[in-house]
């Protein structure tokens, strides 16, 4: 028996909301979807008409359907945003090259600029020479260091103010469980908060906050979304497997556990005490990038790679042993000064034909 | 009874990064029992007839990938004729000739 949507009471219903649990049709659906994320956007600011915005892509469903959504909102609601499609590439063969190729048909599907930054122009290095030198067991310390640097660079060279990331609900209530259980205090004050900026840091949001990663998923489906799904080879992530894994047995007992873990996520007061063991920022002396150290974490792993001592970057036995062999040569690769936005983008991006 | 009487079409489809335990093939055709027994006692084919199915004869590789207890590993997303199986009675679903069942995890890649 086909049963009718809940909100137009008129077509049949396709779906089940998480959140709500109501049955909607399929236009219906689309009009909330996207409403919501206006909402979030519009109730936290977000932005001002004419910011240029760049939205990390990866070319997976999260990352595609918010570009889509994006240029959708920008359009309906005349937010006056100027929109860029930054995409990282980490050099991991079979698994980045083909994503990317994702990404350069968004690209021309969303007409929007794209600018691709590779590890391998900004480091020297790809993930999949890190993992070479490396193996498989800090290869996520180094890509996750690298990745946010990578994006940080990646938005001053496009000239922009913002970037916004896919991050969906599912992925925030995940964080703050794990966060939780590792009882990191002064990440899980932070990693609720849709917006993010530092002293000189640019700013990141997510307007996916709220949203379920299964509307995120039916969306591309109902919209035929070209998206990119394959994990990458190199994962081994297994403590945010299992938080994951437990999240969605808890969502297929309890939907609302994905809104509620974020609520008492938000409701957790980070004390003033550990406010202020949170580090100062300055500039790394090596590269100008913001650091809590004289060298920024990139500039420290970089340099063990370089001196092939990998893991000087992540125990501190590894260092002393680093610091032992006397300061880096002059002749050591770094990466290139950091320049904060300002003025014209710095890079010729390449414009949709 | 004619043998196609006895048999169900049914097209399966995987998204979402499922199809690459699924011999990395997107599309599938079958050939259901309409009825099947279970516990010795006849009843009409199901979807979750469907999923061990898939599991005993389609499924190449990493089965806990597919399957948790006795239904789909939590976080994979199931269509009937492109409708939200949970407003289909999801697993008690009775299969139809001709049906169209998706998979799509939600698990893969941000
Ligand atoms: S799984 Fe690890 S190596 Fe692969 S993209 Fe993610 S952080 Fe990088
Ligand atoms: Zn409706
Ligand atoms: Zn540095």
């Amino acid at each position: 028996m086909p049963k009718t949507c809940a909100l137009c009471k008129k077509s049949r219903a396709i779906l089940k909301r998480p959140k709500t649990g109501q049955q909607i049709c399929k236009e219906c659906f689309f009009y909330v979807f996207e409403t919501e994320v206006h909402n979030t956007i519009t109730e936290s600011k977000l932005f001002q008409p004419g910011d240029r915005v760049a939205i990390g892509a990866s070319g997976g469903k999260d990352s595609t359907v918010l570009a889509y959504v994006m240029k959708t909102l920008n359009e309906r609601y005349n937010y006056g945003l100027n929109l860029f499609l930054l995409s990282i590439d980490e050099g991991i063969t079979g698994y980045r090259d083909d994503s990317l190729e994702t990404v350069k048909r968004n690209q021309e599907q969303y007409d929007m600029p794209l600018k691709i930054l590779s590890y391998d122009e900004l480091y020297g290095w790809t993930m999949d020479a890190i993992v070479a030198e490396v193996g498989r067991k800090n290869n996520c310390t180094f890509c996750g260091v690298f990745r946010r640097q990578a994006l940080d660079r990646g938005a001053a060279m496009l000239n922009v103010d913002h970037i916004v990331t896919g991050h969906n609900a599912d992925d925030i209530a995940e964080t703050v469980l794990m966060n939780i259980m590792r009882g990191d205090i002064a990440r899980l004050g932070r990693c609720t908060l849709i917006c993010t900026q530092g002293e000189d840091t640019i700013r990141r949001s997510k307007p996916f906050k709220y949203t379920y990663e299964k509307e995120i998923v039916m969306y591309a489906y109902f919209k035929k979304l070209d998206y990119f799904s394959t994990e990458c080879i190199y994962s081994p992530d297994a403590y945010r497997g299992h938080a994951r894994t437990f999240l969605k047995g808890l969502e297929a007992a309890r939907p609302s556990a994905i809104i509620d873990i974020i609520h008492s996520g938000e409701a957790f007061e980070v004390s003033e005490e550990v406010k202020a063991t949170q580090k100062l920022q300055q500039t790394c002396k090596r590269c100008g990038y913001m650091s809590s150290n004289e060298l920024c974490k990139a500039c420290t792993l970089l340099e063990g790679l370089e001196r092939g001592m990998a893991s000087s970057g992540i125990t501190e036995r590894a260092r002393k042993r680093l610091e032992a062999e006397g300061p880096a040569p002059d002749s050591l690769r770094t990466i290139p000064f950091f320049k904060p936005p300002s003025g014209n983008p710095t890079v010729t991006i390449e414009v949709p034909s | 009874m004619s043998n196609s009487e006895n048999f169900l079409a049914i097209r399966v489809e995987f998204g979402g990064g499922l199809e690459l335990l699924f011999s990395n093939q997107r599309s599938h055709k079958l050939k259901i029992p309409a009825n099947i027994s279970k516990n010795s006692v006849g009843k009409p084919a199901d979807i979750d007839y469907l999923i061990h199915h898939l599991r005993d004869n389609l499924l190449k590789e990493r089965k806990e990938l597919f399957m948790e207890k006795d239904t789909v590993r939590p976080g994979i997303l199931v269509l009937i004729n492109d409708t939200d199986w949970e407003l289909e009675g999801e697993g008690d679903y009775i299969l139809q000739n001709n049906d169209e069942i998706v998979f799509i995890s939600t698990l893969h890649g941000g």
